[in-house]
C-alpha cells in the first residue's frame, strides 16, 4: 500500500519566486489495484508520479511505503511501513529500482540497440548475473508477443510493439508496481486500447498500478479501480469518492 | 561483492556494445590516439636505444686519456710522456693513440680516421666502415684517395668492411696503419693524439690524474666517467629537439582528447537521461563512460606502443632517423637493441590514458547528475 498524506512539491524558479506543483494531496493506493490521474496538462500529474515513485522528494508531506522489502527494512503485513521521503538518497534509488518500474511517454528506449537488451538494461546495474536476466527477459518477450523482434535493433519495430517493449523493460526487475506517464499519448486508439488490456492483465497479476494520462480511452477504462482528477496540483475529484 | 563484481560484467558488456554502436566515431577517436602514442613510444624507445649504444661504445674505452693542452687546446703528445706516466704506481699499461677527423669534400661527409694499435691494416690499405664504403660507393680492393695535408693525393686499398650490424660509431670510421695516417697528416713519429693510460685499481684513477698534472702540468687527463656525462648530455641535446616533438605531441593529445571525448552527442546525452529515468545511479553512468574510455584508451596505448617497437627496433626507426642520428654526416644502418624504459612508459601511460578516461567521463559526469525526474520529462 502506498499512502501520501499532505504532500506538496513545490519547485523555486528563481530566489524569489516558487511554484507549488502539487499542493497538499493526502492519497491511498491499495496493492494489486489501478490509479489512474488525470487532469489538464500542467495539473502536476508527473510531479506527483515523480514522488510516489522515489525520483524526487516533496517539500512537506509523507510518503509512506507499506509491503517493500529491501536490504535495510524487513516489511511485514502489521507494520505501518516506512517513510520514503525521509530516506538517504541510497535507499531511494534501491527502492526505485526494485519496487518500481516505469512506462514514459515517449518510450525512452535505447536505439541502435536490440529489444532484448533493452528490457535488459534496468538490470544490469543491480549486479543480477546475465544469463538470468535474459531468461527472464526472454519470458517477457513472449509473454508480450515480442519473440520475433528478439534481436531487432528497436528502430525497426512498430510503434505497439514499442509500447510493449516499454512495458516489458518496466517489468524486468519484478516490481510491485507499474508508474505510467501518458503512456498511449503515442498511439492510436486501437493499440490505447490494447495497452489497457496489457496492463489490466498485470494488475490482475498482482502488480500495483499507476497512470497518469488525459486520454479518456484510459481514464475511462473500467479496469481502473480509482480515478483521481487534478486541477492545479490540487485533487478536485476522486472516484469513488472516499 | 558477487554482485558487485557482475554490476562490473553487466556495464562493461554493454559499454562494449555502446562502442560497437558508435564504430565510425569510435575508429576514427582509436587511430588519431594510437597514432600520437606511435609517435611519442618510437621517440622514447629511439632515444634509450641510442643512448644504450654510447654506453656500450664507452664500455670499451680506456679508463683515463690524457692530451696535452697549448693555450688551451688540444695539441699532439710527445710519446715519450707515456714511458713516464707508465712508471708511476698503479698505472698498468699506457698505449699512445693516432686518431683524427677528415673532411671529404667529394662526398661533404666526416669521416673519423683511427690507426689502430693492435692488428692495424697493412699500409697503403684500409678498413672502412659500412656507412662510408656506402657514402663512397667503394668495396673491398677497390683504390680511394684521400687528400694529404699538402693537397697531394694519398692511394689507399679497401682492405675489409666492417661488419654493418656492428656499432653506431663505427659506420664513419676508417682504419688506417700508422705510417699512412702520420704520411696524411705529416705528424712526427714521436707523437700521438693523445694516450690511453690503464690503470689497474679504479679507485686510484683520480690519484694517479693528479700525479699525471703535477709530472706534466701541459696535459689533461680525462676520466671515463667524464666522458659519460658529455655522451649524456650530448644525447640530452639531440633529446631536446626530441622534448620539442613530445610537447607537440602531446599538447595535440590533450587538444584531441578533451575535443573528441568530451562532445557529448545530444544522442548521447539522450542515452544518459534514460538510463537515469530507468533506475541506472550517477555512479553507474559514469562506470559505463568510464569503461568505453578505458577500452578505447587502453587499446590504443597498447596498440601504439607496439608498433613503435616494431618501428624504431625492427625498421630501424625509419621514420625519423635522418633526424637524430649518425656522428658524421653519414647515417648508418643498423639494428637498435631493443630496449624498454619502463618509467618512461608509465609516465606516457599516466599522460595519455589519464587525461583521455577523464575527459570521456567528466562531461558525463554533468550529465548524469540530472535528477531522475528531469530525465522522466525528458
Ligand atoms: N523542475 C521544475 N521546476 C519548475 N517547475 C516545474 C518543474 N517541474 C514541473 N514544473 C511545473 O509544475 C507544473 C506541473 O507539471 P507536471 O507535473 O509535469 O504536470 P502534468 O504532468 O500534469 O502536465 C507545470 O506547470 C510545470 O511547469
Ligand atoms: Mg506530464
Amino acid at each position: 500500500m502506498i499512502a501520501l498524506q499532505q504532500v506538496t512539491k513545490t519547485f523555486s524558479i528563481s530566489p524569489t519566486t516558487s511554484f507549488t506543483a502539487v499542493d497538499n494531496v493526502s492519497l491511498t493506493i491499495e496493492r494489486g489495484t489501478m490509479t489512474i490521474l488525470k487532469g489538464p496538462s500542467g495539473s502536476g500529474k508527473t510531479t506527483l508520479l515523480a514522488l510516489i515513485g522515489c525520483m524526487t522528494r516533496p517539500s512537506s508531506g509523507r510518503i509512506m511505503l507499506q509491503g517493500v522489502e529491501t536490504s535495510f527494512f524487513q516489511a511485514t503485513d502489521r507494520s505501518e511501513g516506512f517513510d520514503s521521503s525521509s530516506l538517504p538518497e541510497r535507499f531511494l534509488t534501491e527502492i526505485r529500482r526494485s519496487t518500481f518500474g516505469f512506462i514514459f511517454q515517449q518510450f525512452n528506449l535505447i536505439k541502435g540497440i536490440s529489444a532484448l537488451q533493452n528490457i535488459m538494461l534496468p538490470a544490469y546495474p543491480t549486479g543480477e548475473q546475465q544469463p538470468v536476466v535474459r531468461q527472464r527477459a526472454v519470458e517477457l518477450m513472449e509473454q508480450f508477443d515480442l519473440l520475433r523482434h528478439c534481436n531487432s535493433p528497436v528502430e525497426w519495430l512498430s510503434g505497439g510493439e514499442l509500447q510493449r517493449v516499454a512495458i516489458a523493460r518496466a517489468l524486468i526487475n519484478n516490481p510491485i508496481a507499474i508508474i505510467a506517464d501518458e503512456p498511449t499519448a503515442h498511439l492510436d486508439s486501437q493499440l490505447s486500447q490494447a495497452f489497457m488490456e496489457s496492463i489490466g492483465l498485470l494488475k490482475d497479476s498482482g502488480k500495483t498500478v499507476l497512470i497518469a494520462s488525459h486520454d479518456p480511452i484510459v481514464y475511462n477504462s473500467s479496469r481502473a479501480d480509482q480515478v483521481v482528477e487534478m486541477r492545479d496540483g490540487r485533487i478536485v475529484q476522486q472516484e469513488p469518492p472516499v | 561483492m558477487h554482485h558487485a563484481l557482475s554490476r562490473h560484467r553487466n556495464i562493461l558488456d554493454f559499454a562494449l556494445s555502446s562502442l560497437l554502436r558508435r564504430k565510425a566515431k569510435n575508429i576514427s577517436l582509436f587511430l588519431v590516439y594510437t597514432l600520437i602514442i606511435f609517435v611519442i613510444a618510437s621517440l622514447i624507445f629511439f632515444v634509450q636505444a641510442l643512448k644504450r649504444e654510447a654506453a656500450l661504445l664507452l664500455a670499451e674505452a680506456p679508463d683515463m686519456v690524457v692530451q696535452r693542452m697549448i693555450a688551451g687546446r688540444h695539441d699532439l703528445i710527445p710519446t715519450n710522456y707515456g714511458e713516464k706516466i707508465s712508471a708511476i704506481r698503479g698505472v698498468s699499461e699506457v698505449t699512445p693513440r693516432l686518431w683524427g677527423y677528415y673532411y671529404d669534400p667529394v662526398f661533404q661527409a666526416n669521416y673519423t680516421l683511427l690507426a689502430p694499435d693492435t692488428a692495424p691494416p697493412p699500409p697503403g690499405s684500409i678498413t672502412i666502415g659500412s656507412g662510408v664504403a656506402r657514402n663512397l660507393r667503394i668495396k673491398t680492393d677497390d683504390l680511394v684517395t684521400f687528400r694529404s695535408y699538402s693537397g697531394t693525393p694519398l692511394l689507399l686499398t679497401v682492405s675489409g668492411i666492417m661488419p654493418l650490424h656492428s656499432e653506431l660509431v663505427s659506420a664513419d670510421l676508417v682504419l688506417m696503419a700508422a705510417e699512412d695516417f702520420q704520411a696524411m697528416f705529416r705528424m712526427p713519429k714521436d707523437v700521438a693524439t693523445d694516450l690511453a693510460v690503464t690503470v689497474a685499481n679504479p679507485r686510484e684513477l683520480v690519484t694517479v690524474a693528479n700525479k699525471i698534472v703535477e709530472l706534466f702540468p701541459d696535459t689533461r687527463p680525462i676520466l671515463k666517467s667524464e666522458l659519460l656525462r658529455t655522451y649524456d648530455s650530448l644525447f640530452d641535446w639531440r633529446g631536446g629537439m626530441m622534448v620539442v616533438m613530445l610537447a607537440v605531441a602531446l599538447f595535440s593529445f590533450v587538444i584531441f582528447a578533451w575535443d573528441k571525448a568530451s562532445g557529448l552527442s545530444a544522442e548521447e546525452r539522450k542515452e544518459i537521461g534514460i538510463l537515469k529515468s530507468i533506475g541506472w545511479e550517477t555512479g553507474d553512468v559514469l562506470l559505463l563512460k568510464f569503461w568505453e574510455g578505458a577500452v578505447i584508451s587502453l587499446t590504443a596505448f597498447l596498440a601504439g606502443v607496439l608498433l613503435a617497437y616494431g618501428h624504431v627496433f625492427f625498421s630501424s626507426a625509419a621514420l625519423f632517423s635522418h633526424a637524430l642520428k649518425g656522428w658524421a654526416i653519414l647515417y648508418p644502418q643498423f639494428r637498435l637493441v631493443p630496449t624498454i624504459d619502463g618509467y618512461q612508459l608509465s609516465v606516457l601511460f599516466v599522460l595519455s590514458v589519464l587525461p583521455y578516461t577523464a575527459a570521456t567521463i567528466i562531461p558525463a559526469w554533468l550529465a548524469a547528475t540530472i535528477a531522475p525526474d528531469a530525465a522522466m520529462r525528458s
